[in-house]
């Protein structure tokens, strides 16, 4: 285990961060080949040779309880700054970048953007997200499948984060893991692609009972196709009753507005009754 | 390799709980794991094994139990059994369906030394 602030060995790096470059090698360079013969150490310290001191121990501790911290932790650090986080999820291919290129492009002059984009190797798409001005920074997950909340407060902390702003993590392209890591954020966004199967919301049903906002992307491209729309949000309100469906396209621009709009929304949500310099409530003298 | 870091996040508890029961061995890890918790038990077997290696836990037994899942039926006002979730309710058959239980992933208790 890490000493420096607990984090597990892995091969998990974010870029700029120097925090990570320790080594780990030492960790378990203990030997395993002694043998103590020696049962003496039991909670009353009571030593009683060839006594065996084995106990229960009662934990009931959830077994991403340690994520689970992480993430709380993230989640009070973004609703202290009034910071609306999504977590978008989906299979690899489904557009993910594409669809979060275009929405930084027409959302970045009414609102304070910022990125953490999660793959396994490589930056490009934090490149790709660099060039629409928007700031971002990359998170190669290494073996992981999915990103984890440790990663991303680590990562948080090389962002420039205004109060008010709006933080999009593109998790990496995966439908089973992601769902159940929580990275402390507002909400789950899906985004599924027409040029999958329709039946995509029950084949994954964790990750769409765990998103609150389905993005059906590439709809430009139905006429070419046989994807039953009805059918795939019927299967979606199967796993997640609640959940909402936008119909999308990043590519021509179609239904992006709906998105925006939601997104506007969720982020003035946030904002009711918080205070802020800017609007500290004022008692009217009438 | 979902479940292999499910076993991480296990070892981290072990580690956690070690320093502050004061315990250097696992003996056996019994987890509690829901049906409809996403992990399938054989690679969780199989994960548990290769992660424990070199740990305080090595050659440790796994005993997982089973929690089945049930969710509550909006129609029929109770409770019922669910085996995804996706299932429609046995009885009426609709789908307004709140899980209450079966998405557990938790380790229930250690035998330790």
């Amino acid at each position: 285990m890490c000493t420096v602030c607990g984090c597990g060995e892995g091969e998990s790096r974010i870029e700029g961060d120097s925090h990570h470059t320790h080594s780990h090698e030492d960790d378990h360079g203990h030997s395993h080949g002694e043998h103590h013969h020696h049962y003496g150490h039991g909670p009353a310290h009571a030593h009683a040779p060839g006594m065996d001191q084995t106990r229960m121990v009662q934990i009931e501790q959830d077994i991403l309880g340690k994520n689970n911290e992480y993430a709380h932790a993230n989640r009070l650090l973004f609703s202290e700054q009034g910071i609306l986080t999504l977590n978008l999820v989906s299979s690899p291919g489904s557009g993910k970048t594409t669809l979060l290129t275009r929405a930084l492009q027409d959302l970045k002059d009414e609102m304070t953007l910022a990125v953490i984009e999660g793959d396994q190797e490589t930056s490009r798409d934090a490149e790709r997200i660099r060039q629409t001005g928007v700031p971002a920074i990359q998170i190669n997950t290494g073996k992981g499948c999915h990103l984890d909340a440790h990663q991303v407060g680590h990562a948080v902390e090389h962002l420039p984060l205004e109060q008010g702003s709006v933080l999009m993590i593109e998790n990496v392209g995966n439908l089973v893991c992601p769902a159940a890591f929580d990275l402390g954020e507002a909400s789950k966004i899906a985004i599924l692609s027409v040029t999958e199967g329709e039946d995509k919301p029950i084949k994954y049903p964790d990750m769409f009972h765990a998103a609150d906002l389905l993005l059906l992307n590439k709809i430009d491209l139905l006429p070419y196709l046989d994807f039953d729309i009805e059918q795939c949000i019927e299967y979606a309100k199967r796993v997640n009753p609640g959940i909402q469906v936008f119909q999308v396209s990043a590519k021509t621009g179609e239904g992006m507005e709906e998105w925006y709009q939601w997104i506007r929304l969720t982020q003035q949500t946030r904002m009711i009754g918080r205070r802020t310099e800017k609007s500290v409530p004022t008692v009217s003298a009438n | 390799m979902h479940e292999m870091s499910l076993c991480e996040g296990v070892l981290q508890v072990l580690q956690t709980e070690a320093e502050k029961q004061g315990f250097h061995r696992v003996k056996t890890v019994i987890l509690e794991i829901g049906d409809l918790s996403s992990v399938e038990p054989e690679a969780m077997r199989f994960s548990f094994d290769v992660v424990m290696k070199n740990s305080l836990a090595e050659n440790a037994n796994l005993t997982i139990e089973n929690i089945p899942g049930t969710a509550w039926c909006m129609q029929c006002s109770k409770n019922v059994l669910i085996k995804q979730r996706y299932d429609e309710c046995p009885d009426c058959g609709g789908y307004q369906l709140q899980v209450v239980s079966g998405d557990e992933m938790r380790i229930k208790e250690l035998e330790v030394e």
